[in-house]
This record gives C-alpha cells, structure tokens and sequence, in this order.
C-alpha cells in the first residue's frame, strides 16, 4: 500500500512536471547554499588550523614587555631578553625538544643587480625545528658558526626566488647592508599564512651574526619554544614564567615584564572564530529552506484545490482519512525530498567550484549531507501535513460536485 | 464487520430506511430536503427512484450510498445503524460492500481505464496481479476489451460511463448505487449501460438503487419509487418480480 503511494506521487509530479520543478526550486537553492556554506566553512576552519600548525606545535613564545591583548593599560616594555635567558630555559625546564632565541631586523638584501627588502632573522638550528622549517638544498648552521657569528645565511623561498630567479643560490655571496654573507641553504616553501603575510620572505643567520654586526647589541627579542609531545603547554607556560621571574628579579606581588603566549591557544581561537562565522551563514541559508518549505505548502494547497474531485472519488469509493492525507503528504515529502538531492548535487558541487577559487581544502562530509537529506524531507512533513489533512477531511458530496 | 440480519424472522432487508428526515441549514432558512422516509430495499432488487429536481432523490442516494446520515430517523445497511458509525466506518462500509456510478462519470484524468477500475481495490490491499486480472476481468464484462490502456480522454461518454461501472462492480459490491447513470449519455448510449447494469443484476445479483428521471430509463428497474417534496410519493412494482 505504501509503495502505491509513493508511486503514485512519482506520477503525480511527472504529470506536472513544470510545477513541480518550480515548487522544488525553494528546497534546492536552501538545500544548496546550506550545503556550500558549511562545506566552505569547514575548509577554511581547516585551512586556518594548518595554518596555525605550520607555525610550529606545542608552541609557546616568550616576549619582553605585557601581554597586549590584556585589559588595563599598564603597557611597559621590559628589558630584552639575552641569549643567556633561552639557554636557561633549556637547561631548566623539563619536557623542551627546542628554544629558539630571535632577534630580527629588516634589512636590504643585495645580489647581483637584484636587490630586495626582506627580515634577517638571527637564531640557532632550534629555530627551524620550533618552527617546523625544512631545509629544501644545502645545510643548517654548523655550531662552529654559530659560535663565532659566522656570515653565513639560510634563504627563504621568496628571497632566493627575488635575488637568483632560477639559479642555484647555494655557496653565491649575497650583501645583507654592508655585510657580504654566504649562502649555505634554502628553506622549504609555507606559502602565505592565514594572516596574509608571505612566511617564505626572509633570511635565517646566526643569532650572534646579527647582533655583533648587524644590531651592534646582545639583545633577543623573543624566545620560542616548543614542548615534547605530550608535555603540556600550559606546564611549560608556568615553568618559564617562573624562571623569568626569577631571572629578571621580579618581587612577589608585581607583574610580569614579559609574557608567554601559547600557540595552541592561538589555534582554538582562530578556528572558534571561523566557526561561528560558517554557523550564522549556515543559519541564513537555512532559512532560506524555510522560504522553499512555505512553496511547497503553497503548491500542495492548490494542488488539493485542483483534484477536489480526484479527492471525492477516492472518499466515496472507500478511501479513509488518513489514504487520502497520506496520498498528499507523501507527494508533498518526495517533492521536498527531491528538492533535498538535487541542492545537496548542486551543493556539493559550488563548494568543489568554492574551494579552489577560495584556496581552500575541499572537506566532504557525509553527515552534511544526510542532514540536509533528513531536513528537507521533515520539511516536506511540516509543510505538506496542512494541505493534506484538507484534503483528508473533504466532504465527498461536496467534493464530488465541485467543478 | 458485525451484521444482524433479520433472516431468522423471515424478512430480510439488505438496506431499510425508517423515519429518516434530512434538514440542510438552521432555522428559518432550514431545507427540509427529507421528510420521513420509510423504505426497503432487499437482497437482489433493481429500484429506480424517481422525481423532480429537488424531490430529494439524490439526497437519499447520499445516506444510501452511507456518504451522508440522517437528520433523524435511522438508517440500517445488513443490520447495522449507519447513522451511529463514524466517518471512517462508513468509508470501510463503502469500501467492501458499495458501488458507485455518477451522472458526471468520475474517473481520474489522464489515468487508464484499467487503473481507474484497479483503485477500488488498491484501498481494499488487493495484491497487485490479483488486482489486474480482476480489473481487467471487469472490463471484459463491460465489453471494454482491448481499450484498457486508453485514458477517459480518449473514450466516448458511454465507453467512459462503462469503465465507471466497471470500477464499481470490479469489487463485488452488494449494492451498486447509481445517480443519474445515463445523464451525459444519447438514448442509444442510455440503452446500452442500462442493458450492462441490468445483465449485473440479474446474473450476479447485485442489488442497484439508481436515481433517473427518466422514463425509459427506469423501465429496467424492477420496482420504480417517485419522490415529490422530500417523500415518497407513490411506489410501482413490475409484475413478476419479488
């Protein structure tokens, strides 16, 4: 008997199938533009999360001065770290695989004829291992050269690709200023982070390089570091935070002149943000399903109006309430149903289109689309169970004399 | 379904109406479209029922057919008092034991005479097959071979009026009610559908009331009753028969 039914309404909605697709339209584009918010959503949430990871796990960052995203106002700027106070955490603080201490500059750096504005950064080995850089040709730093502030330099990407377009840079001689320096590597290519900055466009040289010859003090500006795996972060955060205390001879009772941000948090914060935003255009586009749930009622009321006669046969020849009722709603669900597959087909397929022009990872997920499925059929039932239960309740005198 | 039937004490009415009144509307603006009607219909009889437009005719082929109930008075098919069942009872009602044929036909559009006949025993929970050889059977007896895919579009008025009465016998109903049968229809036409309703009568026993106002029409009945002003005005009986 149900499966007359659904039958029926196949052939119900094929007779009018102009109507019908237009009655649809409401549930496909609702249906569809849910599909590619969320879709694109969760790329970008995703998107965002490599981002951040690609800055370096288990990350924590040690600067001088409060933190500024603190509230009040007190904004001091506390004495600059030295080399000393990363080589201390080191020592000091348990569960580290790696402490970076950086000290930066902008600099011109010269080759040839080309010439480029980029950040000379000065740090150790450790900073390619907190920051997960990967050296792509040549070598890392000897501690040799490290030691003696050596004129040796990695290059980013952006900067080989600026200075030696397609040329081999390693063991060339680039002028960063006034300094002549030799090219020992090239870094592996990030790309853009998620702020929009090029992380490929700098140089890498020893920590004592840049400041001797280049900063002309022994300042370190910041202090990265990156805990073991399954050592928390938030272990760390207070251990360093003790130490620096203590190292910089703060009494019980002040506040800290420097600060450690955690990098995880940073990731969860980030991400949080683009998932409400997928949330609310989510949201809008649902109720744009609401919008096509209300087409449906339209069409199916005059739908009923159209086969008053159809309805009083079917009641005088011993149809029940509930035959006549289900008839209706069962066409008013495979229509929104229909609706429901064809959004979902179009859906899927702008945030295909979506993610490569938005450069997004493209993030299939099942369970989308079996809410979207379930939705537009139960709005299918919400929507169709008024028409229909006129149609049930008809008198069949009347309606078998209705013209 | 429960039915007590009167067998025991030697009368048996397959449908009996008593005292039943039908008022449309309240008050002073009340219809009074039935006025105390006693009748009885038994098991096997052909009666027409006739009378001019607003006699009450077609009102009392409603509470026959159980499409409609009494204002008063008490309406029993095999026993039961329709008047007390609820709208889905009566459906059921209609469902296993009646047949309708309209003046206006009433077949769905756009669907085959062979599915138009099969709809009654969709709702039955006829099986399939089983519901195709017994329409396709009952197209045969209304001499509708070979027109089975033709939608109602695509048949005369006649050939359309055969398929109804098709769709109302493919069920084996113990009434076959029809109102104004051959109204759409010329007087050859006319003739044809009363000989088919006539054969059902006699050679399966189908009990048939049918509203005409139609003298040549009601001939084929074998017991004629006139309505004027909401009552029974006269009733003839055809020699001969019971």
């Amino acid at each position: 008997m149900f499966s007359e039914t659904i039958l029926l309404s196949l052939r119900e909605i094929r007779r009018n199938l102009m109507r019908s697709s237009l009655t649809i339209l409401g549930i496909v584009i609702g249906v569809a533009a849910v599909i590619t918010m969320v879709t694109l959503g969760r790329g970008a949430t995703a998107q965002v999360a490599s981002d951040i990871t690609k800055l370096g796990t288990n990350l924590l960052q040690v600067r001088p001065g409060q933190d500024r995203h603190g509230p009040g106002g007190t904004h001091s700027t506390g004495d600059m770290f030295k080399a000393k106070d990363a080589e201390a955490i080191a020592q000091e603080i348990f569960g580290l695989s790696a402490v970076a201490p950086i000290a930066s500059q902008t600099i011109q750096s010269i080759y040839g004829n080309e010439n480029w504005s980029t950040t000379v950064t000065g740090s150790t080995n450790a900073y390619l291992q907190v920051s997960n850089w990967l050296i792509e040709s040549g070598r890392q730093f000897m501690e040799s050269e490290l030691r003696a502030g050596k004129a040796v330099c990695i290059l980013g990407t952006t900067v080989r690709d600026k200075l030696f377009g397609g040329q081999n840079p390693i063991g060339a001689t680039i002028r960063l200023g006034k300094l002549s320096c030799n090219v020992i590597g090239v870094l592996n290519s990030k790309g853009q982070s998620s702020f929009g900055t090029d992380q490929d466009d700098f140089v890498l040289i020893p920590l004592r390089m840049l400041q001797r010859r280049i900063a002309g003090n022994s300042d370190v500006s910041r202090i990265l570091v990156s805990a073991q795996d399954g050592v928390s972060t938030k272990k760390v955060e207070q251990d360093i935070q003790q130490l620096m205390r203590q190292r910089r001879h703060i009494l019980p009772g002040k506040d800290d002149d420097f600060h450690v941000r955690d990098m995880q948090e940073l990731v969860s914060t980030m991400t949080g943000t683009t998932r409400v935003l997928t949330g609310l255009l989510g949201a809008v586009a649902a109720v744009s399903l609401l919008v096509g749930g209300i087409g449906i009622m339209n069409i199916m009321l005059v739908s009923v109006t159209e086969r008053t006669r159809e309805i009083g046969i079917r009641l005088a020849i011993g149809a029940l309430e509930r035959d006549v009722l289900m008839q209706f709603l069962v066409e008013a669900v495979v229509l929104s149903s229909f609706g429901g597959v064809i959004g979902i087909v179009l859906g899927i397929s702008a945030a295909a289109v979506g993610a490569i022009v938005l450069a997004v990872p493209f993030i299939f997920d099942p369970g989308i689309i079996v809410i979207a499925f379930v939705f537009s059929a139960a709005v299918g039932v919400v929507f169709g169970y008024f028409p229909a239960r006129q149609a049930g309740q008809m008198d069949p005198i009347e309606a078998l004399r209705y013209e | 379904m429960k039915t007590t039937t009167s067998t025991q004490t030697g009368k048996h009415y397959l449908i009996e109406l008593k005292g039943v009144t039908k008022v449309y509307g309240e008050g002073p603006a009340a219809m009074h479209a039935l006025q105390g009607i006693d009748l009885r219909i038994g098991q096997g009889e052909f009666v027409a029922v006739m009378g001019p437009s607003g006699s009450g005719k077609s009102t009392c082929m409603n509470i026959l057919g159980c499409l409609d109930t009494p204002s008063s008075g008490v309406h029993l098919f095999e026993g039961i008092d329709v008047g007390k069942l609820s709208r889905d009872e009566r459906a059921l009602l209609r469902r296993h034991y009646l047949g309708f044929v309209f003046q206006g036909f009433n077949l769905l559009n756009r669907t085959s005479a062979l599915e138009n006949v099969e709809l009654p025993l969709i709702y039955r929970g006829t099986p399939a097959e089983d519901r195709r050889v017994r329409a396709l059977e009952a197209l045969e007896a209304v001499g509708l071979t070979g027109w089975e895919t033709h939608t109602p579009g695509e048949l005369s008025g006649g050939q359309q009026q055969r398929v109804a009465i098709a769709r109302a016998i493919v069920t084996n109903p113990k009434v076959l009610l029809a109102d104004e049968p051959t109204g759409n229809l010329d007087s050859a036409r006319s003739r044809e559908i009363m000989k088919v309703l006539a054969a059902f009568n006699s050679e399966r026993g189908i009990t048939i009331a049918m509203v005409t106002h139609d003298a040549d029409i009601a001939v084929y009945a074998k017991r004629i009753i006139r309505f004027f002003d909401g009552s029974i005005d006269s009733e003839e009986k055809k020699p001969g028969t019971a």
